[in-house]
């Protein structure tokens, strides 16, 4: 392989993101904030008694600003700015910059923040009048449980009437909401614990994600979907075992196409342990899994999974939303798969390729109608569960997917908000002052699963009102009759083909 | 203005239905006088009756009534027809000329029997042969719409009060064991008789007041089974489901009544095991068969009707009995206008179906 990379010392053209400006006046020195930081921005000098700051370092976590007890701190884009140019934004530049001094590739965290159109914020949705009531949720019954796993196509009954077909196993979700696929790496223990006692609480699912699952938290297995990802990381028949369904993951709309990559420095003692790798060592998840290259494969390793776990277990298969997801959707409900998760383009990562994350994919919206249609097209979407996720961000967001075709919804990003995640897009340098997406210790301890476990309880709470409150409004007391009822959706700002793919009619039709 | 199907137009509705459980046929009088009744229930865009029982010199043979815009879809219908059935005996529907009806189309009843061997597929039988040339007339040939299909019985619609177009197709003259009939107060139309309701299919017809909020849910379900509703009505979509549900996957009648007027899950909580798992499966797997939103229907099939209402009870329904018969009425008094004296009258629970079979009859899953 060729390699020119040469390491370059003294010579920086990059400039800070962003600036920390502290109000002297309101400043009382509690030295609050140089505790905080975990990226050293904070320094305070004993001798001069004065606070200096290094800019460079601060990734806008708003950790400092929002503990400092006096509001002292703002934390502002930094205002160097290059001449304006179209071509040339800021952030081409100082890519070129980045790479040019380390010869490496850029990597980013979180979902691809780009400004392509959120299709979520291009659909309405419609209400009942005068020929069909609404209904209140307050006084009606208002149903949004949902039922994840492989549906035979029909029922059969005995001459007496009596049901002889024998029902795959179903995942039951009290609201049609999962908690997406976080690793144990990429995210913290405290943060596991929190997302796991949420989900058992409400009577929904968490994903262990790719890096195995702690023995601590065996004991929320009837709230857990457990991953096989191409990696196998702590997978062991117990762990298959452990959750009431496996995800067998095959791609990941942030990174669709590549594998994964836990760097040592997150490997301590316990996720060593948990994804049984020697402490220190990367985490590195092939591309492929080594035994699945083409579609009979995947059927195998589902059957694997499905005979170790006495076909007690749905599994689903999660793809990443490219451009032929249909026909791969297509393939992966006849290989035997009982759910699908797709992940948008949007979807968010630990740590991807910064050109894998902003240009590969698709949006997920386009993905599940299109995907949605055809499985129908092809007469077998009745006899699957149909999952997104990449960029749902709220209650109106599901209620979309819904009409689009989903039978529900993998929340990741919100989740992690709900956590304290305050979107500074660093969790790649395992630094993250939130105790979400790192292992220092010190940090972790600054997530009490206690206290935010019940943020999701809230936040999942809240959504399943507003989500029961939409349906009523639409007439609707079940959530299944809203399953891919798109004549409940009208675009805004969309144009013919869009409006196509989405199967929708344009507002005013 | 756009045709029905072209566009969901939603409607408001009056409906009723009589049947004799003894099979005694009775003239259409009476239903007439029921609907009658509720007058300010419909709006003058469109009437109709079902009646069973009408063509027992037929009762092996299907009985086709089609609506014909002109002569040349009337020829081109009648060679599809010939080509794919024996025709017994063809004419037009005797009609009467009231003042209020206008615009009448052309009005031809067949009595045939399908050549099954024309089918290019593998094994199907006479019902899905005959169901398949009635939805491919309806969809393929402009102008042409057939408006009842089944054995022994026959539907009779068109644009105007339901007792104005029973006057005109003058169904005092036609005696049934049932019958059930329907008037329309659509929010706009284009005065389609092809848009009037019931709506039929095979020995199915459904009269239905409502605007049913699942619709398109239902819609994509029904036609991953090659259905195609071309009139995007509700009781289009209704009939589809319960033919697909009964006829197609064979469920018991009162297995299919639970998948479309579902149970809700803290109820099926409450009952035994062995109903808990039954309910659940139906659940699970017929999610998308779920009828959801204000509706009252009432379903003719051979062996009798049901009424049903949606889970809350958002449309009115009335039903009552007396000696061998039983009715069914959006109003009490469209009841009480022809029996006055009911033994039982009540208004059904929401989800709760009134099943009156012919005797000796069982709901297997023969319709
Ligand atoms: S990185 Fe976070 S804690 Fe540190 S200075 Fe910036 S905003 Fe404050
Ligand atoms: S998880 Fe932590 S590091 Fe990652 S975006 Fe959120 S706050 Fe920043």
């Amino acid at each position: 392989m060729l390699c020119w990379k040469v390491k370059i010392m003294n010579l920086n053209f990059n400039s800070p993101l962003f600036e920390v400006i502290r109000d002297e006046k309101k400043c009382v020195k509690c030295k609050l904030c140089v505790d905080q930081c975990s990226n050293k921005v904070h320094l305070y000098d004993e001798k001069k008694d004065i606070f200096k700051v290094d800019d460079m370092k601060c990734v806008n976590c708003h950790r400092c600003a929002v503990l400092c007890p006096t509001k002292a701190l703002v934390i502002k884009k930094y205002s160097l700015e290059y001449r304006e140019n179209a071509m040339w934004t800021d952030s081409a530049i100082k890519e070129i910059y980045k790479q040019s001094q380390t010869g490496g590739v850029l990597l980013s965290s979180m979902g691809n923040p780009n400004p392509f159109p959120v299709y979520w914020d291009k659909m309405l949705l419609n209400a009942s009048q005068v020929t069909n009531p609404s209904i209140d949720p307050l006084r009606e019954p208002m149903e949004t449980k949902v039922m994840i796993g492989r549906k035979p196509e029909k029922l059969e009954f005995d001459s007496k009437g009596k049901l002889t077909t024998k029902m795959p196993p179903q995942v039951e979700l009290s609201v049609p909401v999962m908690f997406a696929a976080m690793s144990y790496g990429a995210i913290s223990k405290n943060a596991h614990e929190a997302l796991a006692r949420a989900a058992d609480d409400l009577g929904i699912c968490y994903n262990t994600g790719e890096g195995g699952l702690n023995k601590d938290f065996y004991k929320y297995g009837k709230s857990t979907v457990v991953q096989v990802a191409s990696g196998r990381f702590g997978v062991h028949k117990e762990y298959l075992n452990a959750g009431v369904a496996i995800e067998i993951k095959i791609g990941q709309g942030a990174k669709p196409g590549i594998g994964g990559h836990l760097p040592g420095r997150k490997v301590g003692e316990d996720v060593s342990y948990t994804r049984m790798i020697p402490v220190g060592s990367d985490a590195i998840s092939p591309a492929p899994h080594h035994d699945i290259y083409s579609i009979e494969d995947l059927r195998q390793l589902i059957f694997s999974l499905k005979e170790v776990t006495r076909y007690e277990k749905p599994i689903f298969v999660k793809i990443a939303a490219v451009h032929n997801a249909a026909a791969i959707a297509s393939g992966t409900v006849r290989a035997g798969a009982d759910a699908i998760v797709v992940d948008g383009f949007r979807g968010g990562t630990g740590a991807a390729p910064t050109r894998v994350r902003d240009n590969v994919g698709i949006p997920i919206e386009l993905a599940l109608a299109s995907i949605d249609q055809r499985l129908r097209e092809e007469g077998i979407r009745n006899q699957v569960s149909l999952l997104v996720s990449g960029s749902v961000r709220n209650s109106a967001d599901i209620v979309k997917a819904i009409a689009l075709g989903a039978d529900a919804v993998c929340i990741g990003a919100a989740a992690l908000i709900a956590l304290g995640c305050h979107m500074c897009r660093a969790c790649v340098s395992g630094k993250c002052n939130w105790g979400i997406a790192t292992q220092d210790p010190e940090l972790v301890k600054r997530l009490d699963p206690e206290v935010m476990h019940k943020r999701l309880v809230n936040l999942v709470s809240a959504w399943n009102y507003e989500i029961q409150e939409l349906l009523g409004g639409m007439g609707i007391n079940a959530v299944d009759s809203l399953r891919g009822n798109r004549l409940m959706l009208r675009g805004i700002g969309l144009n013919e083909k869009e409006l196509e793919i989405l199967g929708i009619k344009y507002a005013g039709e | 203005m756009l045709k029905e199907g072209e566009i969901r137009i939603p409607s408001g509705c009056a409906i009723s239905g009589i049947i004799d459980k003894k099979g005694k046929r009775f003239s259409g009088e009476e239903i007439i006088k029921s609907i009658a009744l509720m007058h300010e229930r419909s709006n003058g865009l469109g009437g109709g009756f079902a009646a069973y029982g009408i063509y027992p010199q037929y009762k092996e043979l299907y009985a086709f009534h089609i609506f014909y815009d002109n002569l040349s879809v009337k020829s081109q219908v009648e060679d599809f027809l010939a080509k794919h059935f024996e025709i017994e005996s063809a004419g037009s529907i005797p009609t009467k000329s009231v003042p209020n009806i206008k615009d009448q189309p052309l009005i031809w009843r067949y009595f045939v029997s399908p050549k099954i061997y024309m089918s290019k597929e593998e094994v199907i039988d006479e019902d899905e042969f005959t169901s398949r040339c009635v939805i491919r007339i309806n969809k393929e040939d402009k102008g042409a719409y057939v408006l009842s299909s089944g054995k022994n019985m026959g539907a009779f619609k068109g644009v105007g009060y339901p007792e104005d177009i029973g006057e005109f197709f003058m169904l005092d003259g036609y005696e049934a064991y049932m019958w059930t009939a329907h008037g329309r107060f659509p929010t706009n139309t284009p005065g389609w008789w092809g848009g009037a309701h019931p709506f039929t299919m095979l020995n199915w017809s459904v009269v239905h007041n409502g605007e049913i909020s699942s619709y398109d849910a239902n819609r994509r379900f029904v036609e991953m089974f090659g259905y195609k509703c071309t009139l995007q009505t509700d009781t289009e979509v209704i009939t589809y489901l319960f033919d697909l549900l009964v006829r197609k996957h064979k469920m018991p009648m009162e297995k299919a009544l639970k998948a479309v007027a579902a149970p809700f899950w803290d109820d099926i909580e409450r009952e035994s095991k062995e109903v808990q798992n039954e309910l659940k499966s139906i659940r699970t797997v017929y999610a998308s068969a779920l009828i959801n939103g204000p509706f009252s229907i009432v379903l003719g099939f051979a062996k009798g009707m049901i009424a049903l209402n949606d889970r809350i009870k958002l449309r009115s329904l009335v039903a009552a009995e007396k000696g061998d018969r039983t009715y069914i009425a959006s109003e009490e008094s469209a009841i009480k206008i022809i029996c006055e004296n009911p033994d039982k009258i009540w208004s059904p629970k929401g989800g709760e179906a009134v099943i009156a079979l012919l005797e000796g009859e069982n709901n297997e899953p023969k319709f």
